[in-house]
């Protein structure tokens, strides 16, 4: 149950690109047709399927507060955890090295295929954002790991392909000059994360402030307090973001 | 003949300078155009697009009256109780029709106004003709919005809905989700107080609770919807029968099931509206509907859940609680932003009705899901079409390959 509630979650509700907005630059470079997308979209699946368990591991055994205990008692208050970005980054890095030296060799059908997008990959901020956040939120297993990697990837493979399809779709339409190329792209990708809204949210059983709330100036002021309103619209407010939440 | 041959004349005078587009709208929109087109060979059809515009329109017209209606029974209804015991007697009079229309109408002539002037502005820019598209999403907005919606919320989200949504597409046809929808989901986004909650549904309620806030001894107007009631597991008041005829709160022509099953007819019998997709989506609907009563059934879930009410409702009373109806006839049968092949259809129609009942139920941020539904798998439609056609040569490509073998 946890599984397929991490699994959804993190194609849906906290999709990689349009949740968070992550791994934009191959997003809208390689997305001009289907073929190359879901290429890609495939190759983004496989690093990240691999690279977020492998950096579970060094978290867990290197980096956290504590993590070096294994190593004896006198190393019980060590704490690299400042370390992880250059740690992640450099796994990130070797995996794909790695992962492009073995598929030239077995199967260099697949390697002319991906081509270029392996190496792209290793620079895609998706992928070191899988790894952060496997981080921060504190992801308890490594097969939740292991989860967690592919299941992002996953997002992002179906957001690239969509956005893919789409561009096919409007070719040939007639988009005024100044937007063609990457401006539409960035207006189709607002729209899309306006249908990826519906699933945000969800799942969160409605005790956390969703996200919409908090993008709401007016809740964000009353969270933090600090905007003069006074009083009597501060309480109005407030009993309608209650009743809000208790929808 | 008077304003027609002034027309004409002023079309003359402007021809081919940046206004003619907006005089051509007009000829067209009011007269006959008397151009005949010169050499080359036409197929003439009866069925253009503003033809199809108007039986659309025609088709929503009765929602539209039937909102109208129901406007002003909310209101009067709120303040007196007891006319919800006759709710036939009470609901055709002169004084619903003409509350309604004090609150509706003014709804209509934004969406139509705001929509239309920024259409003639860029028909004008771009110097080409002023498309009919907006003609049937002017009458979509004020259909699925609150009836107390401030107007001028309504017009940033119909300039945003058709700017962003659809004129930076290149217009009419070219837009990739379905440019009403845009509006709703603008505004369900940016001004969430305006459009849930159990205030907005019936108008004079908001204004009334702030009469209570500043200490007038009145009392409260609530018009809960029927989803609202089921989310917070609370006794719904309303009877089948009323949730069918429509004599409920909520959005201004989402209420009469029985006028949205009429317009579902005139839809597919001139083969405007795809009935694959309005089936589909009704049956991916029942199937989700069906899961959560198995859900329910098989004790997974206790009376404590915060789920339970939604997920306890009968799975066929999914089709005439909320907007279900009406998104599947009029929003997910969009020729433009649908899936265009046949098999596709199904695919899209049965998503659309699956995630909207899974949104309904386990989506407590969002009271109702079906708009949202359909604006993912607008997003997800050129995909689904890319793979059925992709699908499709390669089924060919074998059977070449077969017979040349």
């Amino acid at each position: 149950m946890e599984h397929l509630e991490l699994f959804f979650k993190s194609i849906f509700v906290d999709n990689m690109v349009f949740a968070y907005f992550l791994g934009m630059c191959s997003y809208l470079a390689v997305s001009k047709k289907v073929s190359t997308a879901v290429g890609l979209g495939a190759a983004v699946i496989f690093v990240l399927t691999v690279t977020v368990p492998l950096n579970w591991l060094l978290d867990q055994y290197i980096l956290q507060e504590g993590a070096l205990t294994w190593l004896g008692p006198e190393f019980a208050d060590y704490d690299l955890s400042f370390l992880s970005f250059i740690l992640f980054i450099a796994t990130i890095a070797t995996m794909v090295q790695l992962v492009e030296i073995v598929v030239e060799k077995f199967s260099p059908s697949l390697y002319n295929s991906l081509g270029i997008f392996l190496p792209l990959i290793a620079v895609n901020c998706a992928i070191l954002g899988g790894s952060l956040f496997m981080q921060s939120r504190d992801i308890a297993s490594f097969d939740l790991a292991l989860n967690y990697g592919f299941s992002s990837g996953i997002g992002w493979f179906l957001a690239i392909v969509a956005i893919a399809a789409i561009r096919e779709k409007i070719r040939y339409s007639n988009v005024p000059a100044p937007l063609r190329g990457l401006g539409i792209t960035f207006i189709i990708t607002g729209l899309m994360a306006i249908g990826f809204m519906s699933f945000g949210g969800m799942l969160t059983g409605g005790d956390e402030e969703t996200p919409t709330l908090d993008s709401n100036p007016e809740n964000i002021g009353i969270q933090s307090g600090d905007t003069p309103i006074n009083n009597t619209e501060k309480e109005t407010a407030q009993i309608e973001v209650s009743k809000l939440t208790q929808q | 003949m008077g304003l027609k041959q002034k027309l004409h004349t002023l079309k003359e005078k402007y021809k081919g300078t940046k206004m003619a587009p907006a005089f051509n709208a007009l000829h067209t929109f009011l007269y006959l155009p008397n151009e005949t087109t010169h050499g080359g060979t036409h197929i003439k059809v009866a069925d253009d697009l503003k033809r199809t515009m108007n039986i659309v329109i025609m088709a929503l017209v009765p929602c539209l009256i039937f909102g109208m209606f129901n406007a002003g029974y909310q209101h009067y209804a709120a303040l007196d109780s007891t006319l919800r015991n006759a709710p036939l007697e009470n609901f055709f009079t002169w004084d619903n029709f003409i509350m309604g229309c004090w609150t509706v109408l003014p709804l209509v002539i934004v969406s139509y106004g705001v929509g239309l002037l920024i259409e003639f502005i860029f028909a004008v820019i771009k110097g080409h003709e002023v498309e009919e598209g907006y003609l049937v999403t002017g009458m979509l907005v004020p259909l699925i919005v609150p009836v107390d919606i401030p107007l001028w919320m309504l017009a940033v989200a119909v300039a945003f809905g058709v700017v962003i949504g659809k004129e930076v597409f290149g217009g009419t046809g070219m837009n990739i989700l379905n440019p009403a929808l845009t509006i709703r989901a603008f505004l369900f986004f940016a001004y969430p107080t305006w459009m849930s909650g159990d205030k907005v549904w019936v108008h004079g309620a908001v204004e009334r609770q702030k009469e209570i806030l500043a200490g007038a001894n009145v009392d409260a107007i609530s018009g809960e919807t029927i989803l609202g009631s089921y989310a917070q597991n609370q006794e719904v008041v309303y009877s089948l029968w009323d949730m069918f005829w429509g004599f409920i709160p909520g959005s201004v022509g989402e209420t009469s099931k029985l006028l949205i099953i009429v317009g579902a007819f005139i839809l597919i019998f001139t083969k405007i509206g795809s009935w694959r997709i309005i089936f589909s989506t009704l049956v991916g609907a029942l199937v989700m509907g069906l899961i959560f009563n198995g859900v329910v059934s098989a004790g997974w879930i206790g009376e404590s859940s915060k789920f339970f009410g939604l997920m306890n409702v009968p799975f066929w009373q999914h089709l005439i609680i909320g907007s279900i109806l009406f998104g599947a006839v009029y929003m997910a049968t969009d020729p433009v932003t649908a899936s265009q092949t046949n098999k596709g259809k199904w695919i899209y129609g049965f998503l659309i009705g699956f995630i909207s009942i899974l949104i309904r139920v386990f989506n407590p941020a969002y009271p109702e899901g079906v708009f949202l539904a359909i604006l993912l798998m607008n997003v997800f439609a050129p995909t689904i079409d890319h793979y059925v056609i992709q699908g499709n040569i390669k089924r060919r490509a074998k059977r070449l390959k077969v017979k040349t073998a």
